[in-house]
């Protein structure tokens, strides 16, 4: 039987996979992009949840609303990467340490 | 076990399957692919909670936008991969370790063992429609009534990250030659020739 647990419990899972590999994948920018998009997808999914359980489609509309800004934080996160990347020849966190101008 | 449930573990499992495999694989691309499927178990497990919008937002604006923009970015992007790989064992133990905690905390708050989820009256209302309900035409209800100046915003938010973008990536190089098609249409006749008055040549 599937309850409101189930869904609680993957998404729990995705939230716990992603900060692994934010742990995991230090060196590479584009992968810890990857993971923060992993944690907004969990939190989307215990939003879809509560708001089916609760029969109130308020969590539905915040969930559009959470698409939207993560949208456009991917495509500000991915162009500072670019120039970045221009810059300094390199997307690894540790040599990221100082703004040279 | 119903229909249901089996799909329910189906698209979850390929979701943690494919989650494990966004963070472990070698090559950002494999990473990339991995979250693609992802996204789309996680449109169908959004579809058996009745978010049919929102799924197929997943699908078109997440996997079809977002996802061949973090593609562009790493095909751009000239990556040692074995570099990006190096400190990956060392730090193995502590993700694991964080992973597990967390992870174990939350189903401790959420599982089925808890009081708080599984008491609560207000959460056992979930209720089946139709095939005549519309979830899109709910949405939109709500969305153009009641959250409409949130609307306006998350448009002006999108409005502000294409302008950033754009103007962070834009560069003019200082070397490249192109056309100036105005100064070329202003030069007159008597910029480029000239008349001179010179004594007739003749061939001997």
């Amino acid at each position: 039987m599937i309850t409101l647990s189930s869904y609680l419990i993957l998404s729990a899972i995705l939230f716990a996979i992603s900060v692994a590999g934010i742990f995991l994948n230090r060196k590479n920018v584009v992968v810890l992009l990857m993971c923060i998009e992993l944690m907004l997808l969990a939190a989307n999914t215990n939003f879809i949840a509560f708001s089916h359980y609760l029969n109130d489609s308020a969590g539905q509309v915040f969930v559009f609303f959470i698409l939207t800004v993560a949208a456009a934080e991917a495509a500000i996160g991915l162009a500072i990467l670019v120039v970045l990347f221009r810059n300094r020849r390199t997307i690894d966190v540790d040599e990221l340490n100082e703004l040279k101008g | 076990m119903t229909i249901t449930d089996f799909l329910f573990f189906v698209f979850a499992g390929m979701v943690i399957m494919s989650a494990l495999g966004v963070v472990t694989s070698k090559n950002p691309v494999h990473s990339i692919m991995f979250l693609v499927l992802t996204f789309f178990c996680s449109a169908a497990i959004w579809l058996m909670l009745e978010a049919e919008f929102l799924a197929i937002i997943l699908v078109l604006v997440y996997v079809g936008a977002v996802m061949v923009l973090f593609l562009f970015v790493v095909m751009m992007l000239d990556i040692n991969i074995v570099k990006m790989r190096q400190g990956f064992v060392s730090y193995l133990p502590v993700g694991i370790a964080f992973a597990v905690v967390i992870l174990a905390i939350m189903v401790w708050v959420v599982g089925p063992a808890s009081p708080d989820v599984s008491n609560t009256a207000a959460l056992h209302q979930a209720v089946t429609h139709g095939a005549d309900y519309s979830n899109t035409k709910m949405l939109g209800k709500i969305i153009y009534t009641d959250y409409v100046l949130a609307f306006e915003i998350a448009a002006v938010i999108l409005l502000v990250a294409i302008i950033a973008a754009i103007s962070l990536t834009l560069r003019r190089r200082p070397g490249t030659k192109h056309q100036i098609p105005g100064e070329q249409i202003k030069v007159k006749r008597d910029d480029r020739l000239k008349i001179i008055s010179m004594e007739a040549e003749v061939k001997k």
